[in-house]
């Protein structure tokens, strides 16, 4: 099937088995993936535009949204700022528990979602660990928008660090020290001379981080409190719909999650395209 | 902290000077930045690990042990362990195919598709479980069919599975081919020219060369089967002892305020997370070179 | 870091006034392995100077510690009699050039070249009308006008390194240093730069250091040519000088082409296995020496003079000359000597010769 489409001209190649894996990888990735995806719009498309309309419009679904997206925002800049300082330390100091660390950040990788949800949300709970501190001060973090955003904090982080790193690695020290013969002190050094050449990778970083956290499901709802209106993300109101048997409301509200993800992807590969060509590699 | 880069300059009629080479950043600002980053790690990330040993083990260890013995967490024990034994291996194979194609060979449509690899990575776990949800369940055109054949997937092992293999898709072809591509294919022309068969070639030459980022994929794509939580709660249908995986578990028994039991069966996943990661710093230590070129996920 | 001498960067150095260097026995060690024993060398205002040396000579580390990117374990560096290690790398006020440009990469060539004059202090920072006009003379004078707006991945080679060269002249350097400046460049790139970097040292008076393993380069460009080895300087001295009269084996060896042959110094001339070759020792005390001469500056003896004896093993076509590889001895010592193209020897016979050039060095 798709293997006409996508794939064929190939290069003279000696090495065998193009066909069979070329084959198994599209059949694969179109049964398990783009056909049910595909299905996903084919449903909300044939429930009629003025079904979509009434969905996406109601109150309760923007509220979703805009929470979800405005969270992960919120915590994806968070993992900007400490995934950068992360990224720096690791790569650029020397100091004893560095390799424990560099191990560390992959736990979000790891652990699954559901255990995050239920340990942050005792330890920020108004009487857990760190809550019971906070509750005499007012400071209420779980079943709050504080919540979200920490759990989402907790899977993002690695996103940024690993995005950073590698980059961070290759960056050619030679540039710095020709900063400095010029007059340029360790500040303006690292802010007109490193922070542009990491910016590509901070932002995809960045959107990586985003993009995770606005799906993300397992870690939140634990934390959230999910009231309506308040602490409701979308994820969550899909599944909501999905209980009331509302499906078209479910496949609705997928759909705008889904093009929202795929159009910040879409503007990071094209900013990343466009700093490849203008700057290159020198 | 280590100072091996920084050399005391003895001069003349002059107090020893401690030089900073001007890549580095003054003393006070670099333990200042080690200080924040170990303090967010241990907040964000270590605290809650810990909390999930401390609370597991609060009841004492012959609570834990009836936690995790009691039959339906045994049985959801037990799915989980199936689960993943059908999606690990599916996934592998994949894997295995994808990055041979994408890498051992030039065609067009290679970028797309390795966009298309990558999409599951952005769709939210509980869209993936939605989708299958929509092709297979009552309310679906195949709904009618497979209930008169009497083939259940929806609220049953096989949607769960499928869910599962969705939301862990691309994990091993994501760590292969950017190392198989960055590895070329001088060795497999190589070895064509010394007259190995494809299959040689597969075998002893491509295989052994990723051995380990191989496993590194393997074991985060286990990781990620046993514990995914968003997918397989929309398919699954929590049926105690039947369609109830351990995270599933773990939410049920967390609702009910049976706490002390709920973080017993956390405290296995997140074994199983922390035996992940260990395995994949000792490889990274060992064989940096070969598994750096997949650092990103 | 505390500056010991502070030097007063408005008074005291003239804008574009060369200034001597003085390094007074730098020592320089990386953890146990010792990269310079006790390096010492005068430099007058304006000279351009080469370090020359193979790699692992210590050649870039000396030239790191002239800019501040290292400091050494012991000694002093003085600029125009100041002391130079007090200094920080921003303070020390040097132009300095990597082999791989080292250019920022995101900036376009003028803002590359005019960074030096805009991360200046507000106070000491030249108004905007002045920087352009200096980057767009820059330009002119590296001969890259009217690439301002480019960026380093939209330039050649020779380009780039021609705006880090421009970069580092913009801040009106004290001394500039050039980590071999042309080390990453084609042939024929090459030697233009050099010729044209000639020029603009003879227009700028800069005090100049570059570091290189070419000894062509070196010779061609430098005033003066310090030969280093293994952490020392083994002889400073003009191109003719380094040429001509080499002061060690090493230096006979790295400079252009040689050959050597062990040889006895009896009563100030020079014999060969017992036979006198008529040659002087050149001041060489009695005893074992080498003998070392170039394969372009000997002569055929015909038969019955004083010579040197080889049996042809190889023979090959070399530039405008015919090179023959003999064994000279009982020892069987290899030699390379050039004839006319037109002598014709085939390996196995026998060649009689005599240096017109030579040196001796006692063993």
């Amino acid at each position: 099937m798709a293997a006409t489409t996508i794939a064929t001209v190939r290069k003279s190649s000696v090495i065998p088995g193009f066909g069979l894996a070329l084959g198994v990888t599209v059949t694969y990735l179109g049964l398990i993936v783009l056909i049910p995806l595909a299905g996903l719009f084919w449903r909300s498309a044939s429930g009629g535009l003025d079904e979509f309309i009434r969905i996406s419009t109601d109150p309760r679904t923007l509220a979703a949204l805009r929470l979800s997206f405005t969270t992960s925002f919120v915590a994806a800049l968070v993992n900007l700022v400490f995934g950068m300082i992360l990224a720096w330390i690791l790569v650029r100091y020397e100091f004893p528990g560095r390799r424990l660390i560099d191990a560390v950040i992959d736990l979000p990788f790891a652990l699954p979602t559901a255990v995050a949800g239920i340990a942050l949300t005792t330890l920020y709970a108004p009487n857990g660990w760190i809550g019971a501190w906070l509750a005499p001060l007012g400071i209420r973090i779980a079943y709050s928008q504080a919540g979200i955003i920490i759990a989402l904090i907790f899977i993002g982080l690695p996103f940024v660090v690993r995005s950073v790193q590698p980059v961070l690695e290759d960056l050619n020290r030679e540039v710095e020290e020709v900063a400095a013969t010029l007059g340029a002190n360790r500040r303006q050094t690292v802010r007109r001379v490193v922070m542009p050449a990491l910016w590509p990778a901070l932002l995809t970083g960045f959107a990586l981080a985003f993009a995770r956290a606005v799906g993300e499901y397992g870690s939140v709802i634990f934390i959230a409190g999910n009231s309506p209106y308040k602490t409701e993300i979308a994820p969550l109101l899909i599944v909501i719909k999905l209980e009331e048997f509302s499906y078209s409301g479910a496949t609705t509200i997928a759909v705008l999650m889904l093009v929202a993800s795929f159009l910040i992807l879409l503007a990071i590969n094209l900013v990343q395209a466009w700093s490849r060509r203008r700057y290159g590699d020198v | 902290m280590s100072d091996g880069a920084f050399t005391t300059a003895r001069l003349p009629g002059a107090a020893a000077i401690r030089f900073r080479p001007v890549t580095m950043e003054r003393r006070r600002v670099r333990v200042g930045l080690i200080l924040i980053s170990l303090a967010f790690l241990g907040l964000f990330l270590v605290l809650p690990v810990v909390a999930v040993f401390v609370e597991a083990f609060r009841g004492g260890m012959p609570a834990f042990a009836e936690a995790i013995f009691e039959p339906d967490a045994a049985a959801a024990i037990r799915l989980t362990l199936l689960v993943a034994a059908i999606s690990v291996p599916c996934n592998l194979v994949f894997g295995l195919a994808a990055s041979w194609a994408i890498a051992k060979f030039d065609f067009k449509g290679k970028s797309l598709l390795n966009t298309l690899i990558d999409l599951p990575f952005s769709v939210s776990p509980v869209i993936a479980g939605l989708i299958y949800i929509l092709m297979f369940g009552s309310q679906s055109l195949l709904g009618p069919w497979l209930k008169s054949e009497g083939i259940q997937v929806i609220f049953a092992v096989p949607g769960i599975v499928l869910a599962t293999i969705f939301v862990t898709f691309p994990f091993v072809a994501r760590e292969l081919i950017p190392l198989m591509e960055e590895q070329g294919r001088g060795d497999e022309e190589a070895a064509l020219s010394l007259g190995a068969s494809g299959f040689q070639v597969f075998f002893r030459v491509t295989l052994p060369n990723v051995k380990w980022a191989l496993l590194y994929g393997v074991l985060l794509c286990n990781a990620r089967a046993m514990g995914e939580f968003g997918a397989v709660s929309v398919v699954s249908g929590h049926i105690r002892g039947l369609t109830n995986t351990m995270p599933l578990h773990v939410e049920i028994l967390y609702n009910e305020y049976n706490f002390a039991a709920a973080f017993a069966v956390a405290s296995l996943l997140a074994l199983l997370a922390l035996f992940t990661l260990v395995v994949k710093s000792v490889l990274e230590w060992r064989y940096a070179d070969e598994i750096a070129a997949t650092r990103r996920h | 870091m505390n500056a010991i001498t502070p030097i007063d960067k408005g008074a005291s150095v003239a804008l574009g006034a060369p200034i001597d260097v003085t390094i007074e026995n730098v020592q320089k060690a990386f953890g146990d392995t010792p990269a310079l024993h006790g390096v010492s060398l005068d430099v007058k205002a304006g000279e351009l100077v080469a370090l020359l040396g193979p790699s692992g000579s210590g050649k870039t580390t000396l030239l790191r510690i002239l800019a501040g990117l290292d400091a050494p374990t012991a000694g002093r560096v003085l600029f125009g009699g100041d002391d130079a290690l007090g200094l920080s790398v921003q303070d020390r006020n040097v132009g300095f050039v990597f082999q791989h440009y080292a250019l920022f990469r995101h900036m376009t060539v003028f803002d590359n070249i005019a960074f030096g004059l805009t991360v200046r202090p507000r106070g000491e920072r030249p108004p905007k009308a002045e920087i352009r006009k200096r980057v767009l003379h820059l330009l002119d004078l590296v001969q890259l006008s009217g690439l301002d707006k480019r960026y380093p991945s939209q330039l050649s080679g020779g380009q780039r390194q021609r705006v880090a060269l421009a970069r580092a002249l913009a801040i009106e350097p004290r001394v500039l240093l050039l980590d071999e400046p042309f080390g990453a460049l084609d042939a024929q790139v090459r030697k233009d730069l050099r010729r044209w970097l000639r020029e603009i040292h003879d227009q700028t008076g800069h005090t100049t250091f570059f570091v290189t393993h070419d000894q062509e380069e070196a010779l061609e460009l430098a005033d003066r040519v310090v030969v280093m080895s293994k952490g020392r300087i083994e002889q400073v001295g003009t191109p003719d000088e380094i040429y001509d009269a080499p002061a060690s084996p090493f230096v006979f060896e790295f400079i252009g082409e040689s050959s050597f042959l062990p040889v006895t110094v009896v009563d100030g001339a020079v014999q060969l296995d017992g036979q006198p070759l008529d040659l002087a020792a050149l001041g060489a005390p009695s005893g074992t020496a080498t003998l070392g001469f170039r394969p372009h500056d000997v002569s055929i003896v015909p038969d019955g003079g004083p010579a040197i004896t080889g049996t042809i093993v190889t023979e090959r076509r070399h530039g405008g000359a015919r090179r023959l590889e003999l064994e000279v001895g009982p020892d069987k010592h290899r030699v390379e000597i050039d004839m006319a193209v037109d002598h014709t020897r085939l390996p196995g016979g026998q060649v009689a010769f005599r240096p017109h050039r030579w040196r001796v060095f006692p063993r």
